[in-house]
């Protein structure tokens, strides 16, 4: 290794009482290319949070050396003074601003606050021809493609004297071509001396790229891979990123399945941010009567995007395909329609999306379906009350009573008001987006259980999940989704974290 | 889910359901606070039966108004073009009426149909193409009152036939003789105030029953006690002149209406549904474009009904007639307790803001302040008013 140009020694972070990073080290040696892997949650984006100040010095413990000395960070301005640049997988551009603007922007050429117009589009032509994006510097960026937009972000980057040029997930918006060019602008800055780190599920592109590899774990690095030496060796990788033991964190359930009760066939769904392209395609997957099914995957592989258009097209445009419940077709084109023909949709967002927070748990819980607790549009407020203190004491809601505003609830108490909510809603089938983020481990345990309760009725549930050991837990069978698409099923006897991982890797569509 | 243990549910204490109720509490205290000042300040003139009398019928409109306006603005939304909608409803009110001698019954008619279809080609643009409100009602605003000024060719029109004006002028007839008290409005307060109480008692009777948290029986009866006790006072007030005004009739009933549908309905549930978490809302299967249409919808029929008692109280339709009712109307919502980012706003509290700045609209000009003070003086109650809700929700 040459000269070590970052080097971030036992550095461990918690929020309130969860420990995010409990021992993560990285070491990045000057001018290569390094690779963090870890699954979603591993800590990787609460490292590099830490690296460019964005969590200050002080709030973490551990050490940051920098091009040979140690550095305490108070904002991303002090990271960046020293060349530290981030690039976000959600990308910080201001689409309605020339490329121009955006690359300047806060660094604005100027004398005495005005803009020097022809300085700034030369300076900018300058720098696009070094990431190769050959646009007018007076385009605006929302008529840039995604790719190019991030070309833009490392050419802004390139403004700013990059020394360490921090990539979160660059490819997993692009299409093939667009990483391609990715991945080969970063072979050529580092050829010029810009070290840079890569952060990326795709084994195949960090094979292509990486000199280094560093595996984090559950906050802590669990491996570092020299591939200049020891050549990439993706199955090891693999067994690092998810090697983890399945304890009883999970009620027993025996299984009792019978017909198939929701099928989905040749389910397309256009994105409605890029028009013409398909954000799921071409999915067929079923649920039957007493059955959990996961839906494995990374973060945008388009999970929920699936289940939101199956649930009353409450996410994108021109959507195909069709929807069958008990083998007849059903029109599930409203959200009103869905629920009325048995579909029940538990938000990933809990917040934003599944609760009115400042409103009571009884509202709350009666919100899907009014029609039970009203007879001509009057509500009965005490059989609505009396639902609500039903739901409660079987989901076990902690709050001082039913009239409580959700707000004040713990995220698994409003996370069991969700569920309260589309239980009541008698489901034939029940759809649970992440239904255990952020919650604590006993409230988890509960959740699993109304999960199996539901099931015993002779209902169908769909999880999605993106922690792998729950899915395995709890499915009896899981889909593997990747880029909008199923590459892989397995029935729980078959299933196994390092098959999931391989299906996503692989990518291969399955029929 | 066998070894279900139930949570205790902790006792309900004063202090909590009092805190529930606390805005409403708070508001309606203020409001006693104002008038007592007032009535010190303007040596009595205030609670004058003739004053209380003017005052109810010069906040009516305002009062009528609000009510559509806290469901807009519950829903997330605003309404600037109501002061002109007023104005548009009161010019073809007098041509109808004046010009082409048209009888009440079928001028209301068409007023009302008038204010809801103006208010469905505002919701049009804001519940179908998302428009934002602020700049549909802007344009409304603007057209409305180009509208008005056309249909009026910019001249007074009045006066309205008595059996009109009777709407806003009039009282409910007397049905004893007795000098110098008007029994009748006496009884119909008394009865409205027992009234209140059953419903009040029920509603706290079967949600004790149901197991909800109800508040100690000795602040139950505190709280409806000094609200009845008002009641009958101010209607004794009111029987010492010339007893209870058509126009508070017209209004208590829609009050009453409205605090019916937001509470009780499965329509004020989708109200506050789709203002409190438009998503939420979406994914529960509530058409939420239907509901803001609906809003607006309503606004512009009580701007209607608004429309018609202003022209009848003036007994004459001017050009200019409504310019910055707006800006009452939607500082009574806010002071009443709703929240700019909606989903939060009882129609008890909007009813209370309304009065708080008729109250001081009445008592300054009788007190001699100038208009320019005034404007100045209910500026700052406005923001008073909103600071006091956004610090007690940064508090937490």
């Amino acid at each position: 290794m040459n000269n070590t140009i970052l080097d971030m020694r036992d550095i461990q972070k918690s929020f309130g009482p969860v420990k995010a990073l409990t021992r993560v080290s990285l070491k990045v040696g000057e001018g290569e290319i390094h690779a963090i892997c870890g699954e979603n949650g591993a800590g990787k984006s609460t490292l590099m949070k830490i690296l460019s100040g964005v969590y200050p010095h002080g709030s973490y413990g551990g050490e940051i050396i920098f091009d040979g000395a140690p550095r305490t960070f108070q904002n991303l301005r002090d990271s960046e003074a020293l060349g530290i640049c981030i690039i976000h997988q959600e990308l910080a551009l201001v689409p309605m601003l020339s490329v121009t603007e955006n690359l300047f922007l806060g660094n604005e050429i100027a004398t005495r606050g005005v803009i020097d117009w022809d300085k700034a589009h030369r300076q900018a032509r300058e720098l696009l021809k070094r990431v190769g994006l050959e646009v007018p510097p007076q385009t605006l960026v929302a008529n840039l493609g995604i790719g190019q937009q991030q070309m833009v972000e490392i050419a802004k980057a390139l403004a700013k004297n990059v020394r360490l040029l921090i990539l979160d997930e660059p490819t997993a918006s692009l299409n093939e071509k667009d990483s391609d060019t990715l991945l080969r602008l970063m072979l050529e800055l580092k050829v010029r001396g810009i070290t840079s780190i890569i952060i990326s599920h795709k084994l195949n592109e960090i094979g292509r790229v990486a000199d280094e590899i560093t595996v984090i774990r559950d906050g802590s690095t669990v491996d570092v891979i020299d591939c200049r030496v020891e050549g990439i060796d993706e199955a090891r990788v693999i067994r690092s990123m998810v090697g983890r033991e399945l304890n009883d964190r999970y009620p027993v359930r025996v299984p009792n399945i019978g017909e198939v009760l929701f099928e989905v066939e040749g389910w397309s769904v256009g994105d409605p941010d890029h028009p013409g392209r398909d954000r799921i395609s071409d999915i067929k997957f079923n649920v039957r009567r007493g059955e959990v099914v996961g839906i494995a995957g990374l973060m945008g592989a388009g999970r929920t995007e699936l289940a939101m258009s199956v649930f009353g097209r409450s996410y994108g445009t021109n959507i195909r395909g069709t929807a069958r419940i008990e083998g007849q077709v059903v029109n599930v084109s409203t959200v009103r329609k869905a629920i009325d023909l048995g579909l029940a949709y538990a938000t990933e967002d809990r917040k934003g999306a599944g609760l009115v927070l400042g409103d009571s748990i009884t509202h709350n819980t009666s919100m899907a379906n009014l029609a039970a607790v009203s007879s001509r549009w009057v509500l009965n407020g005490l059989a609505e009350t009396a639902v609500a203190m039903d739901y409660r004491s079987r989901l076990r809601i902690r709050s001082a009573d039913v009239e409580q505003s959700v707000e004040k609830l713990s995220g698994g108490n409003q996370q069991k008001v969700v569920l309260g909510k589309w239980l009541f809603s008698d489901p034939r089938v029940l759809i649970l987006d992440e239904p255990t983020r952020g919650i604590d481990v006993g409230a988890k345990y509960e959740i699993y259980g109304v999960v199996n309760q539901v099931v015993s009725e002779g209902r169908g549930v769909i999880m999605i999940s993106s922690e792998m050991p729950e899915l395995l837990g709890t499915c009896d069978r899981i889909y593997v989704m990747n880029e909008g698409r199923f590459v892989g099923e397995f029935p729980i006897a078959e299933a196994s974290q390092e098959k999931i991982m391989q299906a996503i890797m692989k990518n291969e569509v399955i029929q | 889910m066998s070894e279900v243990i139930l949570p205790l549910p902790t006792k309900p204490t004063a202090l909590t359901s009092f805190k529930r109720g606390a805005r409403e509490y708070g508001l309606l205290a203020s409001l006693i606070v104002i008038m007592v000042f007032f009535q010190v300040a303007t040596g009595g003139a205030l609670m004058q039966p003739l004053n209380l009398t003017n005052l109810l019928l010069q906040n009516s409109y305002i009062v009528v108004m609000a009510l559509g306006m806290l469901m807009v603005i519950v829903c997330g939304h605003i309404d600037l073009s109501v002061g002109s909608v007023v104005g548009v409803i009161g010019s073809i009110a007098a041509v109808l009426m004046v010009q082409y001698h048209m009888d009440f019954f079928s001028v209301t008619v068409i007023c009302l149909l008038a204010g809801g279809l103006i208010g469905a080609a505002q919701g049009y643009w804001v519940a179908v193409w998302r428009m934002p409100s602020f700049i549909v009602t802007l344009a409304g605003m603007l057209i409305f009152r180009g509208a008005t000024i056309a249909i009026s060719q910019g001249q007074s029109i009045g006066p309205f036939p008595p059996a009109f004006t009777a709407l806003s002028s009039g009282f409910i007839p007397e049905l004893f003789d007795f000098p110098g008290l008007r029994i009748t409005s006496l009884l119909l307060g008394a009865v409205v105030a027992a009234l209140f109480w059953v419903v009040e008692y029920r509603s706290r009777r079967r949600t004790a029953k149901s197991g909800g948290t109800v508040a100690p029986a000795a602040l139950f009866a505190l709280k409806n006690g000094i609200v009845a006790a008002l009641l009958v006072y101010f209607c004794y007030l009111l029987s010492t002149y010339r007893g209870i005004p058509t126009v508070m009739v017209i209004m208590s009933v829609l009050i009453g209406i409205y605090t019916f549908v937001m509470n009780r309905t499965v329509l004020g549930r989708w109200v506050y549904a789709v203002g409190g978490n438009l998503k939420a809302a979406k994914l529960s299967g509530i058409n939420t474009s239907r509901v803001t249409f609906f809003a607006f919808v309503n606004m512009g029929v009580l701007a209607a009904v608004a429309g018609l008692i202003f022209v009848a109280r003036l007994n004459s339709a001017t050009p200019r007639g409504g310019t910055g009712f707006e800006l009452d109307v939607i500082a009574a919502v806010f002071i009443g307790g709703a929240s700019a980012s909606g989903g939060v706003g009882k129609v008890v509290g909007v009813v209370i803001g309304a009065f708080i700045m008729g109250v001081l609209n009445n008592g300054m000009s009788i007190m001699g302040i100038g208009i320019d003070y005034q404007q100045m003086i209910k500026g700052a109650v406005l923001l008073a008013a909103v600071f006091v809700d956004v610090y007690q929700k940064s508090k937490g």
